[in-house]
Order: structure tokens, then C-alpha cells, then sequence
């Protein structure tokens, strides 16, 4: 079966490794993603901060095109994107007259039997057994801390796949993939987010205790499923280092890296090698593969 | 009958301690209405026989309003629940042999609901005066179905006497 | 027949838009119309007397009246046609007020609406029968359903007026949740001190049996002839001999096998115990699940002990029926279980406060137990962890309650006083220590419930945050509790060494099925459902059932007993007279013509339609019919309209009355 696929932004530029490492892991596992032709930006952080018919109109063109497209599920991997298309299309909805306002923008109907998932439902909407059966590698040495973040499990009723205070989730996926995972207390807080662009200092500060904890609950991975999250875990990093030389350096997986390390593939291929914090192979893995 | 003047006839049953009450509740209000509707009172909307509906408008009746309590507010627990299931059945029927879905119409109105009572009763006035008299039921009586002598009496001599 | 034709004024009321003489002149000429007149005040006396003397005058068999809704003043004219002799159920009313002059302006349309309502009226009183209102007898004798504070006050109340009652718990011995209560507010007095003398009070009346450790398995019949069958669940005890010592609870070596849940999971209990030392019947239960005598045979360790000889493994459970008159049903509640739920049920937990992981982060009974100077920590408040002396201490209201997205939206009502009562005991307890209390709104509506409140703000110093908590996890062995101030509009962050959650109240997981059992209606959470949330608040919709305390909505003591004395009251009145009467208005099956399919009984929401045996002369069965039990029947008529043969009638709108109306449209 096939699924469609809103890459956006950042799957083309900081998150490349993500975009990467997710088309591999699926086209192993026997999946299609066809991408969306023409998609556009999906009107997330600047654009639903600004003017909020325009972060309407940006989500919601890129369901029109995925109607026209015959997508029926579309994968949306950044935690964002998919917040705002899910909730854009909440919104309509709710309000018929903000459809109609928007189908008169777009000058086009929105469909409605579009249906946005996140990386971690697509898992499940393949079911965990797959990823198991596929499993070629022994991963038993990663102590997994699934980070969510803000966004990925929310907002509470219009996302209903996971619980929104106390999600275990992508903890199945990991352990579906061998690793083993911690109970940690973080895994909802706020990681700062976009302002890693201008208030460097506060995201410093939100990412620096996430990764604390983390570390105090005995992880040696944190893993994610977020641009966002990654960058500001990952790339935050040295800047921690350098603030309080006492900072623990810990490498920051996208949850599609994890399963591609269980299914196999090398750091090379997924591109866990463009992580700033490195992702030390042999130190968690050990070259063990499972007939 | 001159169209203009003609005025429909719609019967509504309405049970006891919810609709009946509602109805009391927008007189006590003051709230207008039509006056085509004319109330028969029942204990529960569970108890609506479709055959009183179908008498209804083998006797006349333009347009039918069935109304009971809310759902989980029924005076017997559960008749509303039975009432709602034959009804959705009987109005399919209804549709299914031709009669338009309009004439017969359901509601819930709760004793405290004077305004929605009055509401229901204007609209359900205006929808039957669009559709028009009701002749298709008198057409299928007089080809297939037997009278009734005594209600013709009864009901001519009360036609007569108004006449 | 000879119908009379009353059309009244009512002053200004009708005749405002409806031409009265003109509705009772054209109403003379009607077919069975004997007498007809209009009057200004028809409900007044000189109306009723103008009633009297036209029914005795002309001999009038029946009688219509235009005026008011039958709401209003139906009895008044029924009663009218009494003193008349005629039947009270040959008496129609057509609504003239509040159906017709009332809502409609121009008069020519509301007088001819008018005509045709009391046609109506007339074509029905033509076909009405004559109705008896139906006698049964009742039963003196009363089931109390739970033995909390709300059962004990009842069962007291109708022992003491001298009927009999039976008192069920479910549990080995009465007192419920009140007797696990540190202190009760606003008082700060002892809730054992005064719950236990009721209790013994309870034990020892001569009117009351009481029936611990059993649960009611079915209930059947009808208002004032209840039939209940009572399961008494084995105790392995033999009640008379059992002296109460204990001895078999010390030396019993199962001694941590199993959380007492008296004392809400926070200390142990033998494997044969009470649940509490106070515990009305003073005689202990066998626990089979950790016995090690049911494991293997051996042990007996007990029966050693007893002199009197009093443990009897081979006990089985046994059942009894009993005949009652009514049903109180005073079942009580529980709390919201805050751990993190299944997606099944509509309760979502809060997995984000740690509750079920951290051992500090405590709910209101078990902190009550705590507080308690017979609780596991003879009243100084530890942590349940370490025992150690929390010197920072938050406490969260409104766990659950009016919270929807956790699938409750009502208030538990009384989790802003008991709050305040914990917080003000802790520091009276520990005096340095610091109490936070986040709260949502603080609802003190009570009598001395609000100083209450303002006494734990200003003379204990105890911190209220307005806002929620967001999440709360465990550092360093600190709890760090995260939430707002929504007064001061800023994230607050707690680190409390422990925290209380009061989480809200909810019906026990079984309320639904014993309100199947008993046949009355409750909410989508499992509350029982009053009868009139204004008028009738402590009857249930089921005649002879009434409801007292929790198991109807939260509340807190002083209106549970409110209500236990109230639902007792209801009772004794019913007991007050011999024979019930009730409306003649129920159901009845033809039985000729009942072909026995019985969707009738399938459908009656009372359960009042029985299988009746039809036999003939050598007594041979060669029928069988429907039969409803006139004492059950509440005439709703849902079986009239289900019934194939149309063999059943509901007395006073059966089909041939409506179609009369209906055909005088």
C-alpha cells in the first residue's frame, strides 16, 4: 500500500537525515511513499502567528492537492506540519464558514477524507510486527529516552492515537526495533523550538534539561520524531558544552534512524552521520545481527 | 376549497410530562404560535401506535408531529427509545409508499422548552402549507381500504354539525 | 350518555381570545351534549358547585371542561365529579388556556380551536370507562442497600418510627467512607468519635437485621411488595460463637500478603481480618485468595487459637429472600482512579501526576488515613515511602472533577473543604511546615464553609495557587510539581516531598448493575437518577425505591444524612397506611385475544408484564398470555403500541379513546 507524503520544509534542509532515513526504512519495509506533487509550505510557526487565515489557507492547499492526487493517507513527518494541517483541518470542520472562506481563497473544494498521520501512526498503521520481523540487528545496548515534544501527540481530542499527557507510543516502535527504553520525566517538555533562531539562550536553557533528565534516568540515546526537537537537542549541544563544560554529549536519533539501525542499514545510509553529536556506532551496537 | 384560505390540519402527539408540559409552558409564556396543531395527549411517546398515525391522516390530517421527551429524560425510563426506533422505521415506510417525509415529524421537547415548542409548531405549520393539502391517503382509502362506519358517522354528523 | 359541557373564563384568561359563550353554545348541539355553559371562575367554589348541581339536574353522565391545562386543575374537577357521583375518570379536560387562548391572538381562529378542542374532548368522554384507583398492600418492612453513614441514618430512622429493616453491606463491616475520616469539617470533630456510636446503635436495635459482608443479587416485585434476594457471602466464620477477641488475627502468619483497604493500600491486613478495630460486627472474614488453608490444607493456625470454635472453612455462601415494602439505596461512592486509564474507558486518568508510580503522590482518603489517629501512621503524617516528615506539602484540587477531557464535568462538591481540612491538620501536625494548595475555584457554599476555608488561608498560612498542575515528576526525591498561577499569570514550580490529589468522586464500578437489578434509571457516570431534580430528590423514578447520599451526586456528610433521614421519611410514609392506592391508569391484556408473543415484555421498562397460564377445566395449560402486574404498571403504554394483536389497552387512552379524538380533529 501506498502513502502519500508532505515532506516540508525542513525534511529538504536541516532535516535531511529524517527525510532520508524515513524513505528508506519504508521503501525496505515494502511501502510506497509518493510524495506530494507541488506541496507547499503547510503555514506553521510564522505564518499561523502572523495571519491566521493564510496558515489556513497554506495547510489546506496542500489537502486539496493531495485530493486531487488520490491520497488518501498522507504522512506528514515534521511534528509541526502535522499539527497544523490536522488542526486546520479541525477547524474546518468545526466552522463551515471558515471552509467556505477558505475554499473561496483557494478557489477550490478541500476534501475531506484526507487523512494526516505522523511518522509514529504510520508505524503503527503498518503495525509493529513488521518492524520486528524485519529487525537484522540486536539494539539491546540503546537505552532509549522517547522525546515527543510538544506538538507530536497534540492537540488533545482533534489527535486522538495516543494518550496527550502520558503518550508510550514511540516507546512501542523503539521496542518493537530491540532497544530498550527509560521512564523519564521530560518527554512533553517544550524544547524552545522556533525561537532557536533569536533567543539562542532560552533554547539553550529548555533543551539542556530535557537532555539532563535524560541522561539522569539513564538514557545514552534520546530519540525523536520532530525537526524541530532534533535540531535544538542535537545542534544545541556543543553550545551546552561549551556554557557548562560539565555537559554529558548524547546523540539524538530520528525514531526512523533507530528502526533503520535495527533493520540493518548502516549510519552512513541513513544519514546519522550528519548529526552534529556523533552517533559513536560501536559504542551501542554491538555488531551482533540476528539470523 | 379556495387555496388561499385553506388552512392545514395536523394532529401531534405529544406524551404527558414532557411535550404536553412544554406546551403548557408556552402558553404560561405567552409564546405564539399557529393554530392549526391540535394536541393529543398520551402517556409516553412509546406508546404512539404508527396505526394512530395512519388514522390521523386517514382522517384528515395534513401533517403529523409526534414529540416526546429528550433521550435519558423519559418519566418511563426508556419509551422514548422504543418511540424513536419504530419511529425512524415508519417514516422510512412512510417514504417508501409515497408519502412525502415532511408530513410526518418527530421532535423532542422537554417540559422546559415553551420556546422550542412554539418553534417546532411554526415550523412544522409552515412546512405542511408548503407541501399542501394531503389527498394522496384519501385517494389510497377510498380505492383499497375499508371504512370505518362507525368513525364515518361519527365523523360526518361532527362535519355536518360544523358546516 | 349524557355529557355536560363546562367552559370557564378563567377571568380574562380565555375568554380574552376566545368567545366562551359562543364555544359552549355551538358545543350544546353536539351529538350526546345534554347541558352546556360558560362561567367566569369554573375552578372557584361556586363553579364547582354550578358543576354539582347541573351533573345532579340533568343527570349528566359525563362531563367536559374547557379551562386550564389538566396539569392544573384536573384533580379539582375530578374531585368535583365525585361529590357529583359521577366517575372521577368520565372527566375531560379541554386546554383552553395555555394551548389555546394564551397562545394564539385573533379571536375567530382561537374560539374555533376551541370548538374543536372540546369536540376532541367530547368524542374522548363518549368511550372513557370508569376507573377504580387500585389498592395493594405493602409490606412494613424496609431493605437499606449499604451501610455507610447515609444506610446507618436511614435504617435508624425507620427503625425508630418501629418498622423492620434490613441492612445490607457489602463490606465486613458498616461505617463506609466516614469511618475512614481523619476529622470532618468545619468543625474539626472526630469522625469516628461520632460515627461509631450510630454504628453500635445500628448492631444492637431490635428492629434492625444487619446483613454484613452479603450484597443483593435481585430484586423483584413491586412498591410495597419488593421481593430481595440477598447473597451473604462466606465469612468462615461462625457469627454467634465468635467473640470478637482477635486472637485469630495475630496469630494468623499471612501477615503481607494483602493491602488493607481500610486503610486506602497504605499498611497490610492478615489473611483473616477486620477491616478496621472498631469494625461493627466485631467478627473477622477468612480471605480465601491469601488464606494458605485454601492453598494447601495446612495452617489452621486460627481454628488453634479459638477456644470457641468459631472458624469453619466449609462455610459456603448462602442466599435468602426477603419480603420488603421499599428499597433505600445508599451505595455510596468511590474516588477516580488517577492512573493512567485504557482508551475503553471514559475515565482518561493522569498518567502526568505520577499517581500509582510515586508512592508520595497520595489521594484525599489515603491522606485522611494518614491523618488519623488509628491510621497506619497513628496520625503524624509521614511519607508513605520513607516515613519520613514532608515538609513541603502541595495538594490538588479538583483531580478529575470538572475536568472533561478526563471525562468527568461535574464538581465533586466537597474536595475545596476536605482540601482546606487537610491542609489545616498538616500544619497543625507539622507547624514548620509549607502547604500548597492549587485550586480551580474554591467552592465553600455551606454553613460555616467559608471561614472554614478563609481560617486554612489566613490564620494557618496555608499558600492557595489559583491555577492548575500540569505534570509532576520525581527528582532527587523531591516531587517537582509544575503548574500556573493564573492570578499572577506565571509558571509556578513546587518541590513538595509529597503531594495529595483530590480526585473526584464517582459511583462504584458495579452502581449500574445493581440499579439493572433493582430497575432504576441512573447517568452516563453511573449516579442514580432522582425521580425531579427539584421536587423529588430522594425518590427514585421506581416507585418504593428512594436514593440517600453519594450513590445519587457527591456530597458531603451533613447532606447525605439529610437525605438518609429524608428517603427515611418517604419510606415511613409509605408504611403508614396499610393498602397503597394508586392512578387506575395502567395497562391490560385481553386475554382472547393475546397471541403470546410477548414483545410487550420485552419492551416494559418496569419489568411489570409476567407469563400467565392459561388453562382449561381439567387444568391443563393451553394458553399462554400476557399478564401486567397492576402494582408495577406505570402506564406508559410502550407495550400497547409494540402489541401485534392489539390486546392490550392502557386504561384511560386506550386506542378506541385516541381514535375518537383523532377522527374529531
Amino acid at each position: 500500500m501506498n502513502y502519500g507524503y508532505f515532506p516540508g520544509c525542513s525534511q529538504t534542509s536541516s532535516a535531511k537525515e529524517y527525510d532520508l532515513s524515513l524513505r528508506k526504512v519504508f521503501e525496505k519495509l515494502g511501502f510506497g511513499l509518493e510524495e506530494l506533487c507541488d506541496w507547499s509550505c503547510c503555514g506553521a510557526t510564522s505564518a499561523h502567528a502572523t495571519n491566521h487565515k493564510l496558515s489556513n489557507a497554506l495547510a489546506l492547499r496542500n489537502i486539496v492537492l493531495a485530493g486531487k492526487q488520490g491520497i488518501k493517507n498522507m504522512v506528514a513527518p515534521c511534528a509541526a506540519c502535522y499539527n497544523r494541517l490536522i488542526t486546520s483541518q479541525h477547524e474546518i470542520s468545526m466552522h463551515p464558514e471558515r471552509k467556505n472562506e477558505t475554499e473561496e481563497l483557494l478557489s477550490e473544494k478541500i476534501p475531506a477524507d484526507v487523512k494526516v498521520i505522523n511518522v509514529l501512526e504510520l508505524f503503527f498503521k503498518i503495525g509493529l510486527a513488521k518492524i520486528s520481523e524485519n529487525r537484522k540487528r540486536d539494539l539491546n545496548g540503546i537505552k532509549a529516552a522517547c522525546y515527543y515534544g510538544c506538538l507530536l501527540v497534540r492537540p488533545m481530542n482533534i489527535n486522538n492515537f495516543d494518550d496527550a499527557e502520558q503518550p508510550t507510543s514511540m516507546e512501542m516502535i523503539a521496542e518493537a526495533a530491540g532497544a530498550t527504553t527509560i521512564d523519564w520525566n521530560y518527554k512533553l517538555e517544550c524544547c524552545g523550538a522556533a525561537h532557536s533562531i533569536v533567543r539562542k539562550d532560552i533554547v539553550l536553557n529548555l533543551s539542556k534539561k530535557i537532555i539532563d533528565d535524560a541522561v539522569l534516568n539513564g538514557a545514552n540515546v534520546i530519540i525523536t520524531a520532530c525537526p524541530m526537537c532534533h535540531t535544538n537537542l542535537d545542534m544545541r549541544q556543543r553550545a551546552m558544552k561549551r556554557k557548562y563544560p560539565e555537559h554529558l554529549m548524547i546523540p539524538v536519533l530520528y525514531i526512523t534512524e533507530l528502526v533503520g539501525l535495527a533493520m540493518g542499514m548502516n549510519v552512513k545510509d541513513l544519514g546519522i552521520d550528519l548529526h552534529y553529536v556523533n552517533f559513536n556506532y560501536d559504542e551501542y551496537i554491538a555488531e551482533k545481527l540476528i539470523a | 376549497m379556495d387555496k388561499e384560505k385553506w388552512e392545514p390540519k395536523i394532529a401531534a402527539f405529544v406524551c404527558n410530562w414532557c411535550t404536553y408540559t412544554g406546551a403548557d409552558l408556552a402558553g404560561t409564556s405567552r409564546i405564539k404560535y399557529p393554530s392549526n396543531t391540535k394536541l393529543i395527549r398520551v402517556m409516553c411517546s412509546g406508546s404512539v401506535d404508527p396505526v394512530f398515525i395512519l388514522k390521523a391522516f386517514e382522517r384528515g390530517a395534513d401533517g403529523v408531529l409526534v414529540s416526546g421527551c429528550h433521550p435519558n429524560d423519559c418519566h418511563y425510563n426508556a419509551g422514548n427509545f422504543h418511540a424513536r426506533r419504530r419511529w425512524d422505521f415508519f417514516h422510512k415506510l412512510l417514504d417508501f409508499i409515497g408519502i412525502e417525509k415532511e408530513r410526518l415529524q418527530f421532535s423532542w421537547i422537554s417540559a422546559s422548552e415553551g420556546k422550542k415548542f412554539a418553534d417546532v409548531i411554526s415550523k412544522i405549520t409552515k412546512d405542511i402549507k408548503s407541501l399542501g393539502p394531503f389527498k394522496a391517503y384519501k385517494q389510497m382509502n377510498s380505492e383499497f381500504t375499508v371504512n370505518f362506519p362507525e368513525y364515518n358517522e361519527s365523523s360526518n354528523s361532527i362535519n355536518k354539525e360544523l358546516q | 350518555m349524557k355529557i355536560g359541557v363546562f367552559i370557564c373564563h378563567c377571568g380574562e384568561n380565555i375568554s380574552r381570545t376566545v368567545d366562551c359563550p359562543k364555544v359552549a353554545e355551538v358545543c350544546r348541539n353536539f351529538p350526546g351534549v345534554e347541558y352546556s355553559t360558560n362561567y367566569k371562575y369554573m375552578c372557584s367554589d361556586p363553579g364547582q358547585k354550578l358543576i354539582k348541581d347541573a351533573v345532579l339536574e340533568n343527570k349528566l353522565d359525563a362531563i367536559v371542561v374547557g379551562s386550564c391545562s389538566p396539569h392544573m386543575h384536573e384533580r379539582t374537577f375530578r374531585n368535583a365529579a365525585i361529590s357529583a357521583g359521577i366517575n372521577p375518570f368520565l372527566v375531560e379536560i379541554a386546554n383552553l388556556r395555555e394551548q389555546c387562548s394564551w397562545v394564539h391572538d385573533d379571536v375567530e381562529e382561537a374560539t374555533q380551536k376551541a370548538i374543536e378542542l372540546v369536540r376532541m374532548a367530547l368524542e374522548k368522554v363518549k368511550r372513557d370507562k370508569p376507573l377504580t384507583k387500585i389498592k395493594v398492600n405493602v409490606t412494613k418492612r424496609i431493605l437499606v442497600i449499604g451501610g455507610g453513614i447515609a444506610g446507618i441514618q436511614a435504617a435508624l430512622d425507620v427503625a425508630n418510627a418501629g418498622y423492620e429493616v434490613i441492612l445490607v453491606e457489602k463490606e465486613p463491616s458498616i461505617g463506609g467512607h466516614m469511618s475512614q475520616l481523619s476529622e470532618t469539617f468545619p468543625t474539626l470533630d472526630c469522625s469516628q468519635c461520632i460515627l461509631t456510636p450510630r454504628m453500635v446503635e445500628v448492631y444492637q436495635h431490635p428492629k434492625i437485621k444487619l446483613f454484613t459482608y452479603s450484597e443483593v443479587v435481585k430484586v423483584e416485585g413491586f412498591i410495597g411488595n419488593f421481593k430481595a434476594t440477598i447473597k451473604k457471602k462466606a465469612r468462615h466464620i461462625i457469627d454467634d460463637r465468635c467473640s470478637g477477641c482477635g486472637l485469630c488475627m495475630e496469630n494468623c502468619p499471612i501477615k503481607k500478603k494483602a493491602y488493607n483497604s481500610f486503610e486506602e493500600n497504605l499498611a497490610f491486613r492478615p489473611a483473616i481480618y477486620t477491616p478496621f478495630p472498631q469494625a461493627v460486627p466485631n467478627i473477622p472474614v477468612i480471605d480465601e485468595t491469601i488464606c494458605t488453608h485454601y492453598k494447601n490444607g495446612k495452617c489452621g493456625m486460627c481454628v488453634k487459637v479459638c477456644d470457641r470454635e468459631a472458624i469453619d472453612f466449609d462455610q459456603e455462601d448462602t442466599m435468602f429472600v426477603a419480603d420488603i415494602g421499599a428499597i433505600i439505596v445508599a451505595t455510596g461512592f468511590k474516588l477516580y482512579n488517577i492512573e493512567k486509564k485504557s482508551s475503553g474507558s471514559i475515565y482518561k486518568g493522569y498518567g502526568e501526576y505520577g499517581y500509582g508510580k510515586y508512592r508520595d503522590v497520595i489521594d484525599g482518603l489515603q491522606f485522611e488515613r494518614i491523618a488519623s489517629a488509628s491510621g497506619p501512621t497513628s496520625g503524624e503524617i509521614k511519607r508513605p515511602s520513607d516515613g519520613k516528615v514532608p515538609k513541603k506539602i502541595v495538594f490538588i484540587q479538583c483531580v478529575g472533577s470538572r475536568d472533561e477531557s478526563k471525562g468527568i464535568s461535574y464538581c465533586s462538591k466537597i474536595c475545596c473543604m476536605y482540601t482546606a481540612k487537610h491542609a489545616m491538620l498538616y500544619k497543625h501536625k507539622v507547624h514548620d511546615g509549607e502547604a500548597y494548595v492549587f485550586y480551580m475555584d474554591i467552592r465553600a457554599g455551606g454553613k460555616m464553609y467559608e471561614e472554614f476555608v478563609r481560617r486554612a488561608i489566613e490564620e494557618d498560612n496555608v499558600k492557595y495557587i489559583r491555577g492548575r498542575v500540569s505534570r509532576i515528576y520525581e527528582e532527587k526525591g523531591k516531587y517537582i510539581v509544575k503548574g500556573e498561577d493564573t492570578i499572577a499569570g506565571m509558571p509556578v514550580v513546587v518541590d513538595a516531598d509529597m503531594v495529595v490529589l483530590a480526585s473526584a468522586m464517582i459511583p462504584h464500578d458495579n452502581a449500574p448493575l445493581l440499579a439493572r437489578t433493582i430497575g432504576i434509571p441512573y447517568d452516563k457516570y453511573g449516579f442514580y437518577n432522582e425521580a425531579h431534580p427539584k421536587l423529588r430528590p430522594v425518590e427514585s423514578t421506581t416507585s418504593g425505591v428512594f436514593l440517600a447520599g453519594a450513590c445519587q451526586s457527591p456530597r458531603d456528610i451533613p447532606d447525605t444524612v439529610s437525605m438518609a433521614s429524608a428517603a427515611a421519611s418517604k419510606a415511613i410514609i409509605l408504611f403508614s397506611s396499610d393498602q397503597l392506592e394508586r392512578e387506575p391508569v395502567v395497562a391490560k391484556v385481553n386475554e382472547d385475544i393475546c397471541q403470546g408473543c410477548f414483545y410487550c415484555k420485552k419492551v416494559c421498562p418496569f419489568g411489570a408484564i409476567e407469563v400467565k397460564d392459561i388453562k382449561d377445566i381439567n387444568g391443563i395449560v393451553f394458553k399462554e398470555v400476557a399478564y401486567i402486574n397492576q402494582g408495577v404498571c406505570k402506564g406508559c403504554g410502550t407495550c400497547t403500541a409494540t402489541c401485534l394483536s392489539k390486546s392490550i389497552e392502557l386504561a384511560g387512552f386506550n386506542n378506541e379513546e385516541i381514535f375518537a379524538q383523532i377522527a374529531a380533529l
